[in-house]
């Protein structure tokens, strides 16, 4: 995940200190697994060093930092520059599960209840995140479609396999 | 490899509602179902899923009682289905039982509130009656204002809602959906399965959701794979 | 010019586009499936058989006048063909007309007095005595091997068939007889100079021509119905593909075009198969008989601008009803659109038809008696617009009756909103049933109403026969034909005598008053009527009729000088052969009783002493004779008998149900033709209702599916067949009866209904109805298998 990028976005929308910084992002793309300040602050110092933002204006206080951070001119346009850059499709051409099955058809154990296993799990976790679609916002909603989508995919992918095992298992031990 | 259903943890009724036994059908050549076992358990949503052609539809059509197997058995509430004559079996439909499809299922000619009464007029509810708690269960679906239009005139996700508020009508204790979001959009189709199943829950009727799509299969409880004419159940219950 | 350049689109000329668009609508036809086979299949049968029907239609003035003409041909009485005197060129000729079993054989015997005696039309060679010349049919009777009674009858040798030009159809049973008997000085045939004249009356009875005309309207409007429906069938798919041609890029006027060449497709074909049924048909007509009248195939030679016109109009109709049918609907790339609301049926046309039907008929209802000739094309005109009314009216009538039903059961609910969604499909097809059978009905109605002119009430047991001979110079007596009749088996009593005729100044002068006069022995007066006493010169005056010839009986007083005797002329000029003859005296009148044998209603009986100075010829010889009646040849060895006495002698068989038989046919006939009619519109409701069905194939597993009585649904089909239907035989009813009533007011008729008739065109319309939803069960019953329900 792009955080630096992510930064630059939040302080383009006016300056924050190092703490709001943490909490937007949270908020917005954390989905249940927030920063800790350590990645925050380490990312914040990578970016003042390259010139993307500058402290705006420190405020006294009893915070260990109290840091007030702006983005400059270069961040808007390495964001802008991020922002219209595609992002390189992922091919998952290095798949565990693959090298699951392969390993389980070398090896005469049954690949079919591998396939299974997994799919069975991965239908408990759609299951588990259309229930959490039902109770939560917009925002829920479409991050779980995402993870929906992904699951979806990889449920074909099984699904496909399992109906090609015999094939699959030809070529392997030959 | 045919793995025997588990009764699903948290439901009361230790008894399936439900049960297909070593079913066999086959049409002309090709064997549909050969030997295929499953329970459905009162209340619950068990999604159907396998490839296309591996008997899933076959599966739903002689768990309704809609096509008796070549051989084997399917119970229902205690109940002998494959013993029954067509008459009977219809009965049990028209009473305990209810259906989505996935299209072409509600009459073009009468209207929508006329299409959610019929299955209570099929048992011989007065017109007047039937329509009342028809509206009930559109309003639940929230079609209730589609009423007067016919089934041409509305979408196709009204038009499943619709299907699926008369599934309900007359209060089954089943409720068999064979790809019911199947000629619909993703996001049309995730209205009507969060409807629906909310709608079954809330009523107590189990939901037999024949699919092969997984997000669709999401909404179930509980997941039975048919794969060369045999059930698996995949589960781990726990 | 560059010939690399993009070569600019060709605009096609207007005539091209129009061609190319119908020929690629006639390649569809012949490539669209099983589905657009039987569309372009029965699209050609209906046309086929409207141009059939319609080309006989336009035939049939000109067979009637080809009748007419060979019927004026041969005509061999006239006052312009007589001659007093013999010479080379004149033809003595009688007339010889006798039945076999039910069938009346007409007949005349021939006795040329010179080598230019006239040859009679269609016959080659003049028959000498002993010899005949018979028309085919009778050539066929005399050869078959139960008709000896009638080869003893006409024992003459053939020497020949009479030409077509001869008879007035192919089904006559006609002869001519050369004999050397004949004598008109003594009352016995004709003289005349040749054949034929103009007689200015139709050879069709007024009735007839009306018959004929409701005849084909009534088969020609369901045809068209048919044709309507043909076109239309499988227009769902066709209007699919439709679709997919817009897709590609066809227009909307491009689309009319394509479905206009794929319905001329099969007009097309139907025109040929048309010709090909008239011609056909035209061969059967020769086995035909309707009314004793049959027709020459020559004879259905359809106007050459009448059959032109026919041969463009019906398909143009096919065509035209093509285009109609798609003017509901658009076709969008993307799919067919029917508009959702069609424009609600307007009723003042429709009503208009039938009320200009009415006015049109109106002027002819103060009729002047059942002989006066019609204007055909006013009657045809306002029977085929109140029948062209009952289709028009009928869509309106089920769309308004259906709009106003609601409730009731499911089968019910379903069969009305369907109804309600599109009624004029099968309303339309409706049509033709309710056509047929309005017509049928104003037929039956028709037929019902004047059946009572052609039975007469004669008051006679069955069993009896009257024999009138010419009395003449050389011929047989009373009392010889008396011996031979009780000679002949079967017969069982007789009773003959000299019937002459005397003539007194009536009330009016040139109208003299008329009786006759029978002269026989005392034993064969008392067979004739009641009398108790009598001896040789004893007359009796019988008056039985009632008193209507009390009048006439009194210008006869006992010794009045009368007129007696008429020696027959040509025309109506009839001259006495004995001017002053005195009546006997002393008449006692007597009454004639029913074991009486004869017809003798009124008139006097006179024992030969009494009529003294009567002339023996120029009067006939009345025989009667009782038969048993229980003997099926009694009364074709009577007329045997007779024949051998004299062939000009005519038997009368007393019985009063014989023709009413005859009409019996003609209603079977009718029944028959209305059913065959009514099948073939029950064939595409068939069609209509299999097709919809299957269309609608997944809904109908899809109530099955959640526990739809299958009882249920046939009940539904059933009801959506039976309700426009019923609807349809309602208003059939009411204008048939309407129609019928109005044709018997034309004809002078009391109007009656015939209930028997409009419970049998009902019956049979029902029947329509249960058969074509019998029929459609097994794909009803295929269509709710679960397989249905597969969603491919």
């Amino acid at each position: 995940m792009a955080i630096g990028q992510a930064f630059l976005g939040l302080l383009e929308t006016g300056p924050r200190h190092g703490y709001d910084l943490k909490r937007a992002y949270d908020q917005r793309f954390g989905q249940g697994r927030p920063l800790a300040y350590g990645q925050v602050y380490a990312t914040l110092s990578r970016l003042l060093k390259n010139g993307l933002v500058e402290v705006d204006g420190i405020e006294p206080g009893d915070g260990p930092e109290r840091k007030r951070y702006a983005v400059t001119d270069a961040g808007v346009t390495d964001m802008a520059d991020w922002l219209g850059r595609p992002e390189k499709p992922e091919p998952y051409l290095q798949s565990t599960l693959y090298t699951k099955v392969v390993l389980a058809l070398l090896t005469e154990r049954p690949a079919a209840e591998i396939l299974d296993v997994q799919r069975a799990e991965h239908l408990r976790l759609m299951r588990e995140l259309t229930r959490r679609k039902a109770t939560g916002d917009l925002a829920d909603q479409l991050v779980c479609d995402h993870a929906l989508f992904h699951l979806e995919a990889d449920l074909r992918w099984l699904e496909l396999t399992a109906a090609r095992l015999d094939q699959l298992a030809a070529e392997v031990r030959r | 490899m045919n793995a025997i259903s588990e009764r699903p943890a948290g439901l009361a009724t230790p008894l399936p509602l439900l049960s297909a036994v070593d079913l066999h059908k086959s049409f002309g050549p090709t064997n549909a179902l050969a030997g295929a076992e499953m329970h459905v358990w009162a209340g619950e949503v068990v999604a159907v899923m396998g490839p296309s052609g591996s008997g899933k539809s076959t599966m739903l059509h002689c768990l309704a009682g809609i096509v008796p197997p070549d051989s084997g058995h399917v119970s229902y509430d205690g109940r002998l289905l494959t013993g029954m004559s067509d008459a009977e079996r219809s009965t049990l439909r028209r009473t305990e039982f209810g259906f989505v499809f996935q299209f072409g299922q509600l009459v073009p000619e009468l209207s929508c509130l006329e299409n959610v009464a019929l299955p209570l007029r099929l048992t011989g509810v007065r017109r007047r009656e039937a329509e009342r708690r028809a509206l009930e269960w559109m309003a639940r679906l929230e079609v209730d204002d589609l009423g007067g239009k016919r089934p041409g005139e509305v979408s196709g996700g009204q038009g499943q809602r619709i299907a699926v508020a008369r599934s309900l009508v007359t209060g089954p204790r089943v409720i068999f959906a064979d790809e019911p979001t199947g000629a619909l959009d993703s996001l049309n189709g995730e209205r009507v399965m969060q409807l629906f199943t909310a709608a079954a829950k809330e009523s107590g009727a189990a939901v037999v959701l024949v699919t092969h799509e997984a997000r669709v299969a999401a909404y179930s409880d509980r997941e039975v794979v048919v794969r060369d004419g045999r059930a698996l159940n995949l589960e781990r219950m726990g | 010019m560059s010939t690399t350049a993009p070569a600019p689109v060709p605009r096609r000329s207007a005539l091209r586009a129009w061609a190319g668009d119908l020929l690629f609508g006639a390649r569809l036809a012949l490539s669209g499936g099983r589905q657009g086979w039987l569309r372009t299949v029965m699209t050609a049968f209906g046309v086929g058989l409207g141009v059939a029907l319609l080309l006989a239609a336009t035939a049939v003035p000109s067979a009637l006048q080809s009748r007419q003409d060979r019927s004026e041909a041969r005509l061999d009485f006239s006052r312009s063909l007589g001659a007093e005197q013999p010479a080379d060129n004149t033809l003595l000729i009688a007339s010889a007309d006798t039945r076999f079993r039910q069938q009346d054989i007409s007949g005349r015997l021939l006795q040329p007095e010179g080598p230019r005696a006239p040859l009679p039309p269609g016959v080659a060679t003049m028959p000498k005595p002993g010899e005949m010349v018979v028309s085919p049919r009778l050539k066929e009777l005399l050869a078959a091997s139960d008709s000896t009674l009638l080869r003893e009858r006409l024992p003459q040798r053939i020497i020949g068939t009479i030409g077509d030009s001869g008879l007035i159809g192919p089904a006559e049973y006609y002869f001519y007889a050369g004999t050397d008997r004949l004598d008109p000085d003594s009352g016995v045939g004709r003289r005349i100079t040749g054949f034929g004249d103009r007689t200015g009356y139709s050879a069709l009875s007024p009735m007839l021509v009306l018959l004929v005309i409701i005849g084909f309207v009534v088969l020609l409007l369901p045809v068209a119905v048919f044709v309507a429906a043909a076109v239309r069938f499988g227009g769902e798919r066709r209007d699919r593909r439709l679709a997919a041609l817009r897709l590609v890029g066809a227009d909307t006027r491009m689309i009319r075009r394509i479905a206009a060449g794929e319905a001329a497709f099969g007009a097309l074909i139907g025109v040929a198969i048309g010709a090909v049924l008239f011609l056909a048909g035209r061969e059967l007509v020769r086995g035909v008989v309707l009314f004793d009248i049959s027709l020459f195939p020559a004879d259905l030679r359809p106007g050459p601008l009448l059959a032109a016109s026919t041969v463009l109009a019906v398909p143009a109709a096919a065509i035209a009803v093509t285009l109609l049918a798609m003017r509901s609907v658009v076709v969008e790339p993307l799919g067919v659109f029917r508009q959702a609301q069609a424009p609600r049926r307007r009723v003042w046309w429709r009503l208009l038809l039938p009320v200009a039907g009415v006015a049109l008929l109106a002027p002819l209802f103060s009729g002047a008696g059942s002989r006066r000739t019609f204007n055909e094309y006013q009657v045809a005109g306002g029977a085929v617009l109140i029948l062209v009314g009952v289709a028009a009216l009928l869509p309106w009538l089920v769309e308004s009756v259906v709009a106003r039903l609601h409730g009731g059961p499911v089968a019910w609910q379903l069969a009305v909103r369907r109804l309600q969604l599109d009624s004029g499909t099968s309303a339309r097809v409706v049509s033709g049933i309710a056509v047929a059978a309005a017509g049928a009905i104003a037929l039956q109605m028709l037929f019902s109403g004047v059946e009572g002119d052609f039975r007469r009430e004669t008051g006679q047991d069955p069993g009896k026969a009257y024999v009138s001979a010419p009395a003449g110079q050389g011929l047989i007596l009373p009392a010889e034909l008396d011996r031979r009749l009780r000679a002949t088996p079967g017969v069982t009593g007789t009773g003959s005598a000299l019937e002459l005729l005397v003539a007194a100044d009536g009330d009016l002068p040139g109208e003299p008053a008329l009786r006759s006069l029978y002269i026989a022995p005392c034993e064969t007066l008392k067979t004739l009527a009641r009398i108790d006493t009598c001896r040789d010169g004893d007359a009796f005056s019988l008056d039985n009729s009632g008193g209507s010839a009390g009048n006439m009986m009194a210008h006869f007083t006992a010794g009045q000088q009368v007129e007696v005797g008429y020696r027959s002329g040509m025309g109506d000029e009839m001259r006495p052969v004995h001017p002053n003859w005195t009546m006997p005296t002393g008449l006692r009148p007597v009454e004639s009783a029913p074991e009486s044998l004869g017809l003798v209603y009124s008139g006097f009986l006179l024992t030969p002493g009494a009529a003294k100075g009567a002339p023996q010829s120029h009067g006939r010889i009345a025989g009667y004779a009782q038969v048993d009646s229980g003997s099926p040849d009694a009364y074709d060895r009577l007329r045997n008998t007779v024949a051998a006495v004299d062939p000009t002698a005519t038997v009368y068989r007393l019985q009063s149900t014989e023709e009413n038989k005859r009409f019996a046919g003609i209603k079977r006939g009718l029944f028959a033709g209305v059913t065959a009619t009514l099948l073939l519109i029950g064939a595409s409701m068939l069609v209509g209702t299999v097709e919809q069905l299957r269309e609608r194939r997944r809904l109908l597993a899809v109530l099955i599916a959640f526990g739809t009585r299958r009882s249920t649904l046939c009940a539904s089909v059933l009801w959506q067949t039976a309700m426009p239907v019923v609807l349809g035989i309602a208003l059939a009813a009411l204008s048939g009866i309407g129609l019928g009533s109005a044709l018997l007011t034309m004809v002078d008729h009391p109007v009656r209904l015939d209930w028997a008739s409009i419970l049998g065109f009902s019956s049979v319309g029902a029947g329509v109805v249960l058969l074509v939803t019998a029929a459609s069960l097994p794909s009803l019953w295929r269509m709710m298998r679960a397989e249905g329900l597969r969603t491919e």
